[in-house]
């Protein structure tokens, strides 16, 4: 564990994310003790002001604190998208390890479903999900996990479709063991550094998404801060008041980007070469 | 004396790390070859023998660097060369015919395409002149049908036809050169065969130096006029071939020669202790001294020089001691009347027709295995030899339970039946058959500690935990001559050799009745080869086990089996005591079969009798072997099931042929057949 | 091949059906039906009871989904609930011009991004392959509104070079179109270029690491050559799936580009519908980008099949 970290560490890239994605975990969790103002305090008296001793980014079109704000903003995005991410990795691994170890025809059916899952474009899926079942987690952690799990799956699979060729999983069922050892003693630890990179890369593009949700305005609802909906917020005032969406830009670029980066460079430590498996 | 065509000169490459430290591939290697001649450069993995080969071509693979020395090829320094004229030298006058032929020719062009190309970049014709000479240099590698085969895409070629449509494009360009970096390996016998003569009669015809680079001693033998035995690196002995096979100077070409099996010599070959060392470690003394049994205390001081010997050359300051001669170890079974399993005319199919396709009336395939008849006596070997489609691993899986069988039987000793496969069997029966694999690599997980590779199946079938499991694998390590601190190692920290160890001795965990070997030498080095077949002979004896040794290897399989049966397209030719399987009177296809083993002795020659040809699938009726059997009789071998004939001790041979009929001719054999007509024939 | 060709159309038509069903499924699984969904709090009385009657909900779900998928079928999509029009009327304009917009983005994209591709995979981990690598990174991991609103920043709000919004009254001409869809095209393409051409990458170091590439090597074929008959033909075959699912990111971009320009387009209408909880309306535009998503995937599908002799094996 201290070595993969230190093998992450040695490149400047993994260096990097792996220091944007802890930061950004860490100012998430201590937002509330270190932000100078309340998040969703209005202020008349001090509306658009720009970024000063008092206010460091300024303040918006309400008069709240854009530094608080942007601490802040990241707390809802993380914590729904990290259960999404989980989510997508648990059924999707999952699934995968088990249709790429099973085979023959269930694999084959099953693969004709994904393929089709796969050929839907997921966002509007998702949209016209919100538009029945409203915005909000409750409906954005299923809907994320379940297409993005669709893609793990296929990577997984295919992963595991190579591992389930190789003569140690003939030889455990020559043995005669149950599926489920099979399945978690001899499949499940060759697969479960694939499955974390792409846990890990899948959670950064769902950031992305979830963000671009907010900003449509179907993700985070007001007055909750949240980098997505600040953006769509503060963006009329674009030429007079950047600050409002600089930052905001800033803070979810940076942690996409670290998450990224870190996926990355842990995948490379782990020895898989990644580069075919990019989001789908 | 001509000057060389090809000269390398004290070359060492290898990898620089980034610390600046050097990690040589090839230390100090120096050799000449002159125009016309066959050089052999012969070594296990690791040795550096296709580095040399691709460094005569001024090509290093990437990573690669040269620390010292030269290659010239015909005066042209080759790594100082600009880009442009090696890249013009490249192919018109020094070519290579790659290993893999399938993964070496561009999948997206087709085969005229790629001829042609060389052509365009190597000569002056004009485009018709051109399309004439790729039908003109397809014919000459004899590929049937040229004008249909240029039109093809490569994986439309069988591996053999792929192998001649390399080497038409290595003589696009007339070279004066052709490099030959292991281009049978991975081909049938009877195929490899077949190129193997065709290559010298190319060599001879046109005049080309050919540098030959196989782990082969038996194909080197067959085709090399002068032989480089490669070790870590280095050059280890050269020289005549006939010098070097007859009267090797260099323990470890001595070593290698005992270590290979021989159809004539029964029993286990001796074997070579030790693994070479690693690639690119520093050396400080001779590199083989771990492994000689003839080491001295000089040998460790300093590396040796390479010296001049009245042959050639020889690295090794003992040269002059033969040492002790190495024998085979006669195996003396000790098989008991009882039948530990038996096959009763069993059918293996793998592919069913969907209810689509019956309903549309279309038939089920022909089976993949049929009348598979065989009895297993408790404590003996039988063999399972054959090619690529023969069946024998198919039979073995069916006996494992990884496939199911469609008709027939097969029963283990007290007559519990094995039909089912795995899923339908009781732990108990599980227990009784086990299986070795090929590839001691992929069947061990390498997430898994060897500790707990062995107590996978001792937990399964003997509910062993804890100590008590740990104790049972110290003692199967044990068996198998592996230490007990391996038991916390992960497979990856072990060599191939002891890999296979592991492999033996998880399946000795089960104390089982009968062990099924799926050609487990085939991926190890022959020295390492030897260890492990005399490891298999020994625990047979301490445990009482039965084996199926299925593998392609004719001399591997005579010299650890008590019967022997041989397989063409999954039917039974000829099965009986190894002794009358491997004498005459012959079954056709096992005469073929004999005839084209390669022996390391220059005075042997394959005879090829059947047609060099690639069978998809086996005729829906008649004889298995109809398509490319010698001694054809006619009608009755197309339609007619063979019958099998007992010649006593039951030695049966399944052919229409009288067993007297096969004796008398066995000696008469056709030298070259038409072969166009033959792949013709192909389906 | 023939055989193939119409596997392909087969599974195409496959999953078109399968898209239908879950998305006709997703809203009758919903509680209480369009209507309620629609009127809210005023889903009572004769208001509700004419919504019933015009959208059919009175009869069972099987016969809807059949009626609608023909009317689909037939470009018939039903009626808005919020506009009180057949939606085959509203959407036409609007999809001329998404189709405008993803079709520029997508033409200039695609080849670009092919050709980076090659040339970061050719100079692997040399400087012009660092710096396409990293600005890739940065294209796929920054949203797109996020480089929307900095382009517009810069060329709209800094420069004034083009509108930092689309304001063109319905029914304007194509060359009106054309100044508004500059920025939207950049962003847009940004992010397929970023996506395919690091695909294209990995392809292409793969196939040069090949034996057949060593071989053309030791032919003698000059570099040049190598990378335009051996590496590209084979490298492209694994990309064209990729360049296939991109295209779902750029449906899924549409929108959002869309909405961040005030784009005209069919995303702009579909999250206008979301807002008015127009159904009938959401449910016909994303089965129109779910066709052409399909659509294009078939013509990948195709197109590796012209590529690859491989694929066009008899009988497989």
């Amino acid at each position: 564990m201290l070595k993969l970290l230190k093998t992450i560490v040695s490149r400047p890239s993994g260096a990097i994310g792996l220091g944007l994605t802890v930061f950004h975990i860490l100012m998430a969790l201590c937002a509330p003790w270190i932000a100078p103002f309340d998040p969703t305090a209005q202020n008349a008296d001090a509306i658009l002001i720009a970024p000063s001793a008092q206010h460091w980014m300024g303040t918006d079109t309400l008069g709240r604190d854009v530094f608080s704000r942007v601490l802040h903003g990241g707390r809802l995005a993380i914590a729904v998208t990290f259960s999404a991410a989980v989510l997508a990795t648990l059924w999707g691994g999952f699934a995968g390890i088990f249709f790429g170890t099973v085979g023959g025809r269930v694999d084959e059916y099953s693969m004709r479903i994904v393929d089709a899952f796969l050929s839907m474009p997921w966002l509007l899926f998702l949209l016209l999900i919100i538009s029945i079942g409203g915005a909000g987690p409750v409906t954005i952690i299923p809907t994320l996990g379940f297409f993005y799990g669709v893609a793990v799956l296929r990577v997984i699979r295919g992963a595991a479709m190579q591992v389930a060729a190789r003569d140690f999983v003939t030889a455990a069922k020559a043995r005669g063991e149950a599926l489920w050892p099979i399945l978690s003693r001899e499949m499940f630890p060759n697969l479960s550094d694939i499955l974390l990179v792409e846990g890990a890369m899948r959670w950064s593009w769902m950031l992305l998404a979830f963000s671009s949700l907010s900003f449509l305005g179907f993700g985070a609802t007001p007055p909750t801060p949240d980098w997505g909906l600040m953006v769509a917020q503060e963006r009329g005032l674009l030429s007079t008041a950047p600050w409002g969406v600089f930052w905001p830009c800033v803070a979810l670029s940076s942690l996409i980007i670290g998450i990224n980066l870190l996926a990355d460079a842990v995948g490379k430590a782990l020895g898989l070469d990644r580069a075919t498996a990019i989001a789908v | 004396m001509t000057k060389p065509l090809i000269k390398i000169d004290d070359l060492s490459l290898g990898f620089t790390a980034r610390d600046g430290r050097q990690a040589p591939i090839l230390r100090g290697v120096s050799l000449e070859l002159r125009a016309g001649e066959t050089l052999g450069i012969v070594g296990e993995s690791g040795s550096g023998k296709s580095t040399v080969a691709l460094a005569m071509m001024g090509y290093l693979k990437s990573g690669l660097s040269v620390f010292r020395g030269n290659a010239f090829f015909d005066g042209h320094d080759m790594f100082s060369l600009p880009e442009k004229e090696r890249a013009r030298l490249r192919g018109s006058s020094i070519a290579l015919i790659p290993q893999n032929a399938g993964q070496a020719l561009t999948p997206t062009l087709k085969i005229g395409q790629q001829i042609d190309e060389a052509l365009r970049l190597h000569t002056d014709l004009d485009a018709s002149a051109r399309a004439g000479r790729v039908i003109e240099l397809l014919s000459r590698v004899r590929l049937p049908s040229p004008e249909d085969m240029a039109l093809r895409y490569p994986h439309e070629l069988s591996g053999g036809q792929q192998q001649r449509a390399a080497v038409a494009m290595a003589l696009a360009g007339n070279a004066k050169a052709l490099l030959l970096d292991e281009p049978t390996t991975g081909l049938d016998v009877t195929t490899q065969a077949h190129i193997l003569e065709f290559l010298r009669h190319l060599a001879q015809e046109m005049g080309v130096a050919m540098i030959y680079v196989s782990h082969d001693l038996g194909v080197i033998a067959r085709v090399a006029d002068r032989v480089a035995v490669m070790y870590a690196g280095q050059l280890a002995e050269e020289g005549p071939t006939r010098e070097v096979l007859r009267a090797p100077q260099h323990p470890y070409t001595r070593g290698l020669l005992a270590s290979i099996p021989r159809l004539g010599e029964p029993g286990i070959p001796a074997s070579m202790p030790g693994v070479p060392p690693a690639v690119g470690s520093e050396l400080t003394a001779c590199a083989f001294a771990d492994r000689c049994d003839q080491v001295r205390p000089e040998c460790r001081q300093s590396v040796p020089a390479l010296l001049e010997t009245p042959h050639g050359r020889v690295r090794c300051l003992f040269s002059n001691d033969p040492g002790q001669p190495r024998e085979t170890t006669i195996r003396d079974p000790q098989i008991k009347d009882a039948r530990a399993l038996t096959l009763d005319q069993v059918a293996i199919s793998y592919s069913k027709i969907g209810w689509f396709d019956r309903l549309i009336g279309k038939k089920d395939p022909t089976p993949t295995v049929e009348r598979a008849t065989f009895g297993l006596k408790k404590g003996e070997t039988l063999g399972l030899v054959g090619e690529s489609g023969s069946g024998k691993s198919t039979i073995l899986r069916a006996i494992a339970g990884l496939v199911g069988t469609q008709d027939g039987s097969v029963t283990l000793s007290d007559g519990e039946s094995l039909a089912a496969p795995v899923n339908g069997r009781d732990r108990e029966t599980l227990r009784r058959v086990q299986m070795i694999f090929q590839n001691a690599d992929a069947s061990l997980n390498p997430r898994q500690t060897i500790g707990e590779i062995l107590a996978t199946p001792l937990r399964l079938y003997f509910g062993l935990k804890g100590d008590d499991a740990r104790k049972r694998a110290e003692d199967l390590l044990e068996a198998v001559r592996l230490p007990a601190r391996y038991l916390d190692r992960f497979p990856g920290q072990l060599s191939g050799g002891e890999k296979q160890r592991v492999g033996v001795a998880r399946a000795f965990a089960a104390n089982p009745e009968v062990t099924l070997c799926d050609e487990v030498t085939s991926a190890l080095d022959v020295s390492v080869q030897a260890a492990a077949l005399a490891l298999l002979t020994r625990l047979q004896k301490e445990n009482g086990s039965s084996y199926i040794f299925v593998s392609h290897d004719l001399a591997v399989v005579r010299a650890v089996s008590d019967r022997v049966a041989v397989l063409y397209q999954g039917r039974i030719c000829e099965i009986g005591p190894s002794a009358q399987v491997y004498a005459p009177p012959y079954h056709p296809y096992t005469s073929t079969l004999m005839g084209a083993v390669l022996e390391p002795d220059p005075d042997t020659a394959p005879a090829l009798l059947a047609n060099d040809m690639t069978e998809k699938s086996p005729p829906a009726k008649g004889c298995p072997f109809q398509r490319c059997c010698p001694r054809h009789m006619g009608d009755v071998c197309d339609t007619e099931v063979p019958p099998a004939r007992d010649l006593g001790t039951g030695h049966l041979i399944h052919c229409h042929m009288l067993p007297e009929q096969l004796v008398r001719s066995a000696d008469t054999s056709v030298d070259q057949v038409p072969e166009e007509a033959a792949e013709n024939a192909m389906a | 091949m023939i055989a193939l060709i119409f596997r392909r159309f087969g599974f195409a038509a496959f999953t078109i059906a399968f898209v239908s069903v879950v998305m006709f499924a997703a809203v009758e699984a919903l509680p209480g039906n369009v209507c309620t969904s629609f009127l809210q709090r005023f889903a009572q009385g004769p208001r509700l009871e004419r919504c019933i009657e015009q959208q059919g909900l009175d009869r069972p779900a099987l016969v809807r989904y059949g009626e609608w998928v023909a009317g689909a079928a037939k470009g018939d999509f039903g009626y808005s609930l919020k506009k009180r029009k057949p939606i085959n009327e509203l959407i036409w304009e609007r999809f001329r011009n998404t189709a405008l917009l993803g079709g520029i983005a997508a033409l200039l994209a695609i080849p670009l991004a092919i050709f980076l591709g090659i040339v970061a995979g050719v100079r692997r981990d040399r400087p012009a392959d660092l710096t396409l690598s990293s600005a890739a990174m940065l294209a796929m991991t920054i949203p797109e509104f996020v480089t929307a609103t900095a382009l517009i920043y810069i060329f709209a709000v800094t420069l004034q070079w083009f509108p930092a919004v689309t304001i063109v009254s319905p029914g304007a001409s194509l060359a009106q179109m054309l100044p508004n869809i500059v920025l939207p095209v950049i962003v847009l393409s940004a992010v397929l270029v970023a996506h395919i051409m690091r695909m294209m990458r990995a392809s292409v170091i793969d196939v040069m690491a090949s034996d057949y590439v060593q071989m053309a090597r030791l032919k003698g074929v000059p570099e040049r050559q190598i990378i335009r008959k051996h590496v590209v033909p084979n490298a492209m075959i694994p990309a064209l799936n990729v360049i296939a699912l991109t295209i779902a990111w750029l449906l899924a971009g549409v929108v959002v580009v869309e909405k961040v320009f005030n784009y005209p387009g069919l995303g702009t209408l579909m999250i206008q519908a979301i807002y008015d909880r127009d159904l009938p309306m959401v449910q016909a535009i994303a089965l129109i980008f779910s066709v052409i998503y399909v659509g294009v995937n078939l013509l990948a599908d195709l197109a590796a099949l012209a590529l690859d002799p491989r694929l066009r094996r008899k009988g497989h």
